[in-house]
């Protein structure tokens, strides 16, 4: 099957084969990769390769135009006392602040993510939903995080979360669709496998662990799971689909980590801004942080860096 | 499942640096005497031997070779031990001592783990996580019933033995060390402990612990020597009881030399587990467990999952997420803090274990192995399965005792449970199912001493550890190992 076909055809998956998953067993696997030790240039190609995988967010009910110019002139300007620094992949936004973020990265080979269908509960009708997905792309957003109805899928009614994204991404257009599980309101990791297979089945381009309006947000035990569970359906379908953990990960060692995993997990090919991504606010600071005590041997005031 | 076009790429890219464990922090001697009566003397004869670094292949001590002379003199100051201080000793009090030998090497964990890699070859992750904490719980476990044991034995009045002999493995030198003196000593025995000749330097640092915990002399002995040393131990008549832990060929050689005499004796000896993944099973974690049942230290593990068991319906997956994770296992320097799999122990392993891998490729099994390089000095074997094998395989019936997997499918659990017990072994097992049901059927089925349920190779003080059939007699480890120690009166 060539991979244009299954992107239209997208047939609903079979749910008895999604695997059982056993949650010591991924806490196990989660602390091997935390006993991993990542030092000097290894630790530095890290760092830089974080930056340029951040989606930097702001997703306030305060949000204003001029937060979101603040925020894009950031993700342009990351720490200009360090050269050859890379931008970040992204700066996310609410729908209505897409239009400000395109004319302050005019220019700039930055995308523009923006949550949408009744972000971040998901409770609205599909019209509703689907009219804000459009109005983000119209906006001139390239990515589009949505939201699964949690409800639904906790109901059982899997069918219906599967059309609903399919919905979705058809509204998206050629924009990206990244398909939030919400998985700190999934309960089990077992339902976080089944809502990756049924996200990654119905369309989705990534798949994202939170809102970050949930605790817990992403932990390194539900990115594992949903990690596995694009391997899974790259062997099954020969599509790749990205990653995006999203919420509580604000410091760099962390995330060094989460690029462990995502090493020896799904390999190299997926180590790119294009496959992975971090949605975080303060992790950027942490990393210039890191990479500053690198260059000069000393840690900083975090007054040093730019708070936008 | 996999094509050759989408098979996913582990290297390249983004690499770990080196990062070594410093080695600055060891205190070690270059040479070592035996450690008999509370002091270090030379070998009556003078005969010494080398320890290296099976990683390097660099001598890293020389130590003195016990004969038959110095296994009596430690024999003597064992007993004398016995009939002396220890034996009068109240049993609290021997409590606090076994505390202090935990508390001390606790303290010393950083040297101890560093050693334990040098002389052996584990990784440093191993040693650090596993061995080290591993052998400090035993003593703290048994320490705690040294005041207790007519809790252990109710009704029954439990007396020690008197000079226990034991002779332990190269694969967790510190760690059976701990598992045989700690018992000993907490049921009041004294002991004469031999670690294996390629492994001498942390039972000599362990010495040195007893040392400073200020045990009366002679409570316990460490000598070193190969396997005539070990003979002599257990040939001693001032011996009350053998512990042994080895191979199953020297445990039947030990077994006929007791036969008649009054000495208890417990062998733990070889295996070949059975690890049976069914098809219902958390199939990414039971990978895991497969990676940690037989690439754990090398595979130098009695109880390693050396025959894998995969129900049909899934054993593609499995085989090529096996494949897969094998790509992530990092080979190489035992004291970076990055290596999964270190060096092979010794010379003579090596060979052995590459005499399997002629011979299950001879006999028509389809070997695999992980990618990586290995240094070009010191033991290696990349990690490696065979596929295509069947209960006729030899790589399958015979202990390889390295990182080498034999694979079979099978079809029903009857099938899986009947060759998981086609084994002249009996040491430990394994399963892999979601079903509760399932894990109960299955671990009462399976003779073997251990059986884990969604995991492996987990080891815990309380927990009793030991074999059926040819993988040995006795228990070690929780109440069960106390048992071991002494002899039961009314």
């Amino acid at each position: 099957m060539s991979v244009t076909a299954l992107k239209t055809s997208k047939a609903f998956p079979d749910l008895s084969r999604v695997p059982a998953v056993d949650e010591v067993g991924v806490s196990e696997r989660v602390a091997r990769f935390q006993t991993r030790s990542i030092k000097k240039a290894s630790k530095v190609e890290a760092l830089k390769m974080i930056l340029s995988m951040i989606d930097l967010t702001t997703l306030e009910g305060q949000d204003t135009p001029g937060k979101v110019r603040h925020l894009c002139q950031k993700a342009i300007h990351l720490h200009d006392a360090l050269p050859d620094l890379p931008h970040v992949a992204a700066v996310c936004v609410y729908p209505t602040m897409v239009g400000v973020a395109k004319q302050a990265l005019e220019g700039h080979d930055i995308n523009i993510a923006s949550v949408a269908t009744a972000f971040p509960s998901g409770m609205s009708s599909l019209d509703v939903k689907l009219d804000d997905a459009r109005m983000a792309v119209d906006a001139g957003a390239n990515e589009i995080d949505m939201v699964i109805s949690r409800g639904a899928f906790l109901a059982g009614e899997y069918g219906y979360v599967f059309d609903e994204i399919t919905a979705v991404k058809e509204a998206c257009g050629d924009a990206h669709l990244k398909v939030i599980l919400e998985t700190g309101e999934l309960g089990t990791l077992d339902r976080v496998r089944r809502a990756s297979v049924l996200a990654m089945h119905a369309g989705a381009d990534f798949i994202k662990t939170s809102t970050g309006k949930i605790q817990p947000a992403a932990t390194m035990q539900v990115t594992l799971v949903m990690l596995q569970a694009i391997k899974d359906y790259y062997y099954q379908t020969g599509r790749m689909v990205g990653m995006k953990p999203a919420g509580g990960i604000s410091k760099a060692k962390l995330a060094v980590h989460y690029l462990v995993m995502l090493r020896e997990t799904l390999g190299m090919a997926w180590m790119t801004p294009e496959w992975f991504r971090f949605g975080a606010s303060s992790l950027a600071n942490d990393v210039l942080m890191q990479l500053m005590k690198q260059s000069t041997g000393v840690y900083q005031s975090s007054d040093y860096f730019s708070k936008d | 499942m996999a094509t050759p076009e989408n098979k996913l790429a582990f290297d390249g890219g983004w690499e770990y640096d080196p990062a070594p464990e410093g080695v600055e922090h060891i205190r070690a001697k270059k040479r070592y005497g035996l450690y008999i009566g509370g002091k270090f003397v030379a070998a009556e004869k003078g005969r010494t031997f080398d320890t290296i670094n099976p990683a390097t292949e660099e001598k890293l001590a020389r130590v003195a070779q016990a004969s038959e002379l110095d296994v009596d003199k430690a024999v003597k100051a064992a007993r004398k031990a016995y009939t002396g201080p220890w034996g009068r000793m109240k049993a609290s009090e021997r409590g606090k001592y076994i505390f202090r030998i935990a508390r001390i090497m606790q303290e010393r964990a950083r040297e101890f783990a560093a050693i334990e890699s040098l002389d052996g070859g584990k990784p440093i992750r191993e040693s650090r996580d596993v061995d080290v904490p591993l052998a400090a719980a035993h003593f703290f476990y048994y320490a705690g019933w040294a005041d207790k044991l007519e809790y252990a034995f109710p009704g029954r009045k439990a007396k020690s033995l008197g000079v226990a002999g034991q002779v332990i493995p190269w694969n967790f030198p510190l760690l059976m060390a701990a598992w045989k003196l700690a018992p000993a000593l907490a049921c009041g025995n004294t002991a004469v402990l031999k670690p294996a000749e390629t492994t001498p330097l942390t039972a000599l640092k362990l010495a040195e612990v007893i040392a400073d915990a200020d045990l009366p002399p002679g409570v316990v002995n460490i000598i070193t020597g190969a396997g005539d040393t070990g003979a002599a131990i257990v040939n001693h008549p001032g011996v009350d009881k053998v512990a042994f832990t080895g191979s199953t060929g020297v445990g039947r050689i030990i077994q006929k030399a007791l036969a008649g005499t009054n000495k208890k004796y417990t062998l733990e000896l070889g295996g070949k587990a059975a690890n049976i993944i069914f098809a219902d099973a958390a199939i990414d974690q039971a990978v895991e467990g497969i990676v940690n049942g037989i690439f754990f230290n090398q595979g130098h593990v009695c109880c390693a999952g050396s025959r894998l068991f995969v129900q049909e319906a899934v054993a593609e997956e499995v085989i090529q997420k096996l494949k897969d994770r094998m790509e992530t296992l990092i080979v190489g320097d035992p004291l970076d803090k990055n290596t999964d799999i270190g060096a092979i122990n010794s010379s003579m392993q090596l060979e052995k274990i590459q005499s399997y891998l002629e011979i299950g490729q001879q006999e028509g099994g389809t070997m695999h192995q992980s990618s990586c390089s290995v240094p070009e000095t010191g033991y290696w074997c990349r990690p490696t399965i065979f596929t295509g094998v069947s209960q006729s395989n030899r790589v399958v019936q015979e202990e390889i005792f390295g990182p080498v997997l034999a694979i079979q499918t099978f079809r029903t659990f009857d099938e899986a449970l009947s060759k998981a017990n086609n084994t002249p072994y009996g040491l430990s097992g394994g399963v892999w199912t979601d079903k509760g049901a399932k894990i109960f059927k299955m671990t009462q089925s399976v003779r073997a001493g251990v059986v884990w349920a969604n995991t492996f190779n987990k080891f815990d003080p309380s927990s009793p550890f030991g074999g059926y059939k040819e993988s040995g007699v006795g228990r070690e480890g929780g109440l069960h190992g106390l048992d071991a120690y002494v002899k039961l009166g009314v």
